[in-house]
C-alpha cells in the first residue's frame, strides 16, 4: 500500500520564522531547588511574565510573513499547533489572524496532539495549498510547556515556536516539499487530562514503546517511500524532548552526529514541545544551502510521528536574512533563578 | 510429615512489562517451571501475590493462573502477605507437599505494578503498614524505612556511604543475571549522588517499582530423583509476625519477626547461621538488608551496614548477599519476590549461577519481609 503523503501540486516554503522567549533557566538551578543532579539538558527558555502560546506564536507569523513578503490578506488559513492554549476554548489561531492582519477571509483553528501538533499543521496546509483551495496558509508550532514542579519534566519543559507560510512551490519557495509520511498509534505514554494543569506521563514509557518506535518508523517509512538512506540527507532533525532521545534515534537510524546536531537546539531552549522540530527546521534552514535535503520528523504522545523531506530551494540565500534567525533568539538571553522562573509560570497560587 | 524438593524452577526477566498482562506474566514462569522440572501437570497451585486488586483490578488469582495454565480443576489459591506473599506462597506448597495432600504442587509469585501510577502504586503498597495509624496519617513504607534508618545511624554510627555498598553490591550482581531489571554496574558515589526520597534515604537505597513472576515445582523429596538430578531440598520453613504498626514496637532497630521465623527454620533444618552459604535478604531498602544480616544472626547488632563497606557481602565475601542482584537490582515485584529469591537461591545450590556463583554452596537461606517487618517468613534450601 503506498504510504506516502504527496498532493496534486508541489508545494514548499515561503516563508518561516521562530520565536524563543529571552529568559533561561539552568537546569543545575531546578535541580538545586528540587535536590536533583544528572540533567537531561543544560538550560531552558522561560516566557516572559506577559508572554504565552499566542504572543509567541504571533512573534514568529510575523517573522514568517518578513521572509514570506507576501500580503497577509492572501493567507486562506491559520492553523496553530499547541497543547498550551490561552484559552481551553476559544482559538489562538483567530488571535494570531487577527494581530498579522490576515482577518477575516480565512479558515483559522488550533490542532493539538501533544508535541506533534505544530506538524499537524504543516500536514494540513500541505494539502490545502496542494490541492489549490488556497493560495497560502500558515503553520504554526508553539508552546509555553509546563512541567510539575520537581517532576522530570520540569527540567526540559521550555516556551517557543516557529511559524511556516506554505505556498505553491515557485522561485519564491525557499524549500519545498518531496513527501510526508505520518504514523500514529494509541500509545498512552504521555496525557493531561480535562481541568489537571499539569501532564502526566509514564516514565520510561515515554521511550521504546512511544518516541523511538513512532520516530524510527516514521523516518523509516517516509525514507523507503522516496527511495533514501540517510546518506542523502543533508540534515535531519528529530522531536527533541531532551538531547539523549533524538541522538539515539539518529544513531538507530544511521545518521551522523554532524546532520543531527545543527537542529537540535533542547540542550540550550529545553523542550519547546509543539514548536521543537518547526524551531530546530528554522535553525537549520538559517544556513542550509540550495540543493540540501533534510529529514524532518516530529513526535507527539498519544502517539505518533510525521516525517517530511525537505528540499533547499535558491530563494532561502535571499530571503533568510530578512528577518531575525533562530540563533539571534538563542544568543538573547537573561537567566533568572528558580523563584523568578516561578513566578513567570505562575507556580505561586496567591 | 514427608520432605520436600524443588523440582523445577522458572521465571521471566522482571522489568517494566508494558506489553503483557499478569496473567501472560505468570503463565509463562509456571511453563518455565513445569518445563524444568519435566512436568505437565500439578496436583495443586499457590500463588504468592501482594495486591493485584489494586494495581490491575484482578483478584482471584488461583482461578486465573490455573485456567490460563491449563491446569485443570485444581486446587488453586493466592496467598497474601503483603511483600512476603512469594516467600509465604512456597511455605504453603510446602505444606501441601510435607503433609502428604499433594505430591506436585505449583508455586507462582507474580505481581504487575507499572499499569498503576507512580503516586497510587505508593498507596497501594502502604496498604499493607497500618492504615488507620500509618497509612492515614502519610507514612509511606519509604518515609516508616527513613526512620529506622535515621535512628539506625545514630544509634551505631552507620553513614549514608555504608549504606550505599548495599545498592553497589546489588548493581554488580544484577549485572550478571539476564533476569535483572537493572544490569548497570555503579559506584558508591552514583548512589551518594541519587536524590533524597525521604532524608536519610536515597533513591538508591530503594527497590522499584517494576513487574515480574517466578514459579517453582515441588515434590516429595524421596521422589524428585525421579524428575531431576539436582532436587534442592526445602529443609526449614519459619514465619512470623510482629506489631503492624511501626509505633508498637518496643525495639525499633530489631525485627523481632526475622527473628522469630529464622529461629523456627533454622531449628527444622538443624542448622545455624554459620552453616549458611548463600544468603538472600529481603533488601526492599538497604537498611532492611543490614538488620537483616543482624536478625538472621549472621552479624551483631549494629554491624550489618559496617560489613557491607567492608565488602564482605560480595558473591566471594563471608556473607553473601543479593547474589543475583537482589530486590535492589534483580526488582521487587512485590508479591513475586519471594518466589524469586527462591529461584535464584536453587540457581546457586545447583552450581548454576553463572558469573555469581557463590564457591561450592550447600545451603541457601531466603528472607522475605512483608510489611515494615510485620510479616516475614524465611526458607532453608540445601542441597540434596
Amino acid at each position: 500500500m503506498k504510504r506516502l503523503l504527496k498532493p496534486i501540486k508541489d508545494v514548499g516554503i515561503v516563508g518561516y520564522g521562530a520565536y524563543i522567549p529571552m529568559y533561561r533557566i539552568k537546569d543545575e538551578e531546578i535541580g538545586r531547588v528540587w535536590g536533583a543532579n544528572g540533567f537531561p539538558i543544560q538550560e531552558k527558555s522561560v516566557p516572559g511574565i506577559d508572554e504565552d502560546a499566542a504572543t509567541i506564536a504571533i512573534e514568529a507569523a510575523r517573522n514568517a510573513l518578513k521572509r514570506a513578503k507576501i500580503n497577509p490578506q492572501e493567507i486562506r488559513a491559520i492553523w496553530t499547533g499547541t497543547e498550551s492554549k490561552p484559552y481551553a476554548v476559544k482559538p489562538t489561531s483567530t488571535i494570531v489572524a487577527q494581530a498579522i492582519g490576515a482577518t477575516p477571509d480565512l479558515d483559522a483553528a488550533d490542532f493539538e496532539f501533544a508535541c506533534k501538533a505544530g506538524t499537524e499543521a504543516v500536514q494540513t496546509a500541505i494539502g490545502f495549498v496542494g490541492s489549490r483551495m488556497a493560495k497560502y496558509a500558515m503553520a504554526i508550532g508553539v508552546d509555553t510547556a509546563q512541567g510539575r514542579p520537581g517532576d522530570h519534566l520540569e527540567f526540559t519543559a521550555a516556551a517557543g515556536g516557529a511559524a511556516y507560510i506554505i505556498g505553491e512551490k515557485s522561485d519564491e519557495t525557499v524549500a519545498y516539499f518531496e513527501g510526508s509520511y505520518s504514523y500514529v498509534t494509541d500509545t498512552p505514554d504521555f496525557w493531561r487530562r480535562q481541568h489537571e494543569h499539569y501532564p502526566r506521563h509514564g516514565n520510561r514509557f515515554t521511550g521504546e514503546p512511544a518516541y523511538f518506535r513512532h520516530v524510527i518508523n516514521a523516518a523509516k517509512g517516509l525514507m523507503e517511500e522516496l527511495g533514501y538512506t540517510p546518506n542523502d540527507f543533508d540534515y535531519a532533525v528529530f522531536h527533541q524532548p531532551n538531547v539523549k532521545f533524538p541522538l539515539t534515534a539518529a544513531k538507530i537510524l544511521g545518521f551522523p552526529m554532524e546532520k543531527v546536531k545543527p537542529g537540535l537546539l533542547s540542550g540550550i531552549i529545553g523542550n519547546t514541545y509543539a514548536g521543537a522540530t518547526l524551531v530546530g527546521i528554522s535553525a537549520v534552514l538559517d544556513i542550509a544551502k540550495p540543493g540540501e535535503r533534510i529529514l524532518w520528523v516530529s513526535f507527539g504522545s498519544g502517539a505518533g510521528s510525521d516525517a517530511f523531506s525537505i528540499v533547499v530551494q535558491d530563494a532561502i540565500e535571499e530571503k533568510r536574512d530578512l528577518a531575525p534567525k533562530t540563533w539571534d533568539y538563542i544568543n538573547r538571553k537573561k537567566y533568572i533563578d528558580y523563584a523568578l522562573y516561578a513566578k513567570h509560570r505562575r507556580k505561586y497560587i496567591i | 510429615m514427608r520432605k520436600v524438593a524443588i523440582i523445577g524452577v522458572g521465571a521471566i526477566p522482571v522489568g517494566e512489562h508494558w506489553g503483557t498482562s499478569l496473567r501472560d506474566m505468570a503463565v509463562e514462569a509456571l511453563l518455565n517451571a513445569m518445563d524444568d522440572a519435566g512436568v505437565d501437570k500439578v496436583d495443586s497451585l499457590y500463588v504468592g501475590n501482594m495486591a493485584s486488586g489494586s494495581f490491575v483490578e484482578q483478584e482471584n488469582l488461583g482461578t486465573l493462573i490455573a485456567d490460563f495454565a491449563g491446569l485443570g480443576h485444581i486446587p488453586a489459591v493466592k496467598i497474601e502477605a503483603a511483600c512476603a506473599s512469594g516467600g509465604a506462597a512456597v511455605q504453603e506448597g510446602f505444606k501441601a507437599v510435607a503433609s502428604g495432600l499433594d505430591d506436585i504442587v505449583a508455586v507462582v509469585g507474580v505481581e504487575k505494578m507499572t499499569d498503576a501510577w507512580p503516586t497510587d502504586a505508593t498507596r497501594y503498597l502502604a496498604y499493607a503498614s497500618d492504615a488507620e495509624y500509618e497509612l492515614f496519617n502519610g507514612a509511606s513504607f519509604v518515609a516508616l524505612n527513613a526512620l529506622v534508618m535515621r535512628l539506625y545511624m545514630k544509634e551505631f554510627g552507620a553513614t549514608e556511604e555504608d549504606f550505599a555498598h548495599f545498592a553497589v553490591n546489588a548493581h554488580k550482581n544484577g549485572a550478571n543475571n539476564p533476569y535483572a531489571m537493572f544490569k548497570k554496574v555503579i559506584k558508591v558515589e552514583t548512589a551518594l549522588r541519587s536524590p533524597y526520597i525521604a532524608d536519610p534515604l536515597k533513591l538508591f537505597d530503594a527497590s522499584s517499582v517494576c513487574d515480574g513472576a517466578a514459579a517453582v515445582i515441588l515434590a516429595p523429596l524421596d521422589k524428585a530423583k525421579e524428575f531431576t538430578d539436582t532436587p534442592i531440598e526445602i529443609a526449614g520453613i519459619g514465619r512470623a509476625v510482629d506489631t503492624i504498626n511501626l509505633a508498637n514496637r518496643r525495639e525499633l532497630l530489631r525485627l523481632r519477626a526475622t527473628i522469630e521465623a529464622s529461629r523456627r527454620a533454622y531449628k527444622m533444618a538443624g542448622v545455624e547461621p554459620k552453616d549458611i552459604d548463600v544468603i538472600e535478604v529481603h533488601d526492599a531498602f538497604t537498611i532492611m538488608a543490614a538488620m537483616a544480616l543482624e536478625d538472621l544472626g549472621f552479624v551483631p547488632k549494629g554491624q550489618g551496614a559496617k560489613v557491607a563497606s567492608e565488602g564482605q557481602i560480595a558473591v566471594d565475601g563471608d556473607y553473601p548477599i543479593q547474589t543475583m542482584g537482589g530486590l535492589k537490582a534483580r526488582g521487587h515485584p512485590v508479591g513475586a519476590t519471594g518466589v524469586y529469591q527462591t529461584v535464584e537461591a536453587v540457581w546457586q545450590l545447583r552450581i548454576d549461577a553463572g558469573k555469581n556463583q557463590v564457591p561450592d554452596p550447600e545451603i541457601a537461606l531466603t528472607q522475605n519481609i512483608g510489611g515494615t517487618g510485620s510479616n516475614i517468613t524465611v526458607n532453608i534450601l540445601r542441597r540434596v
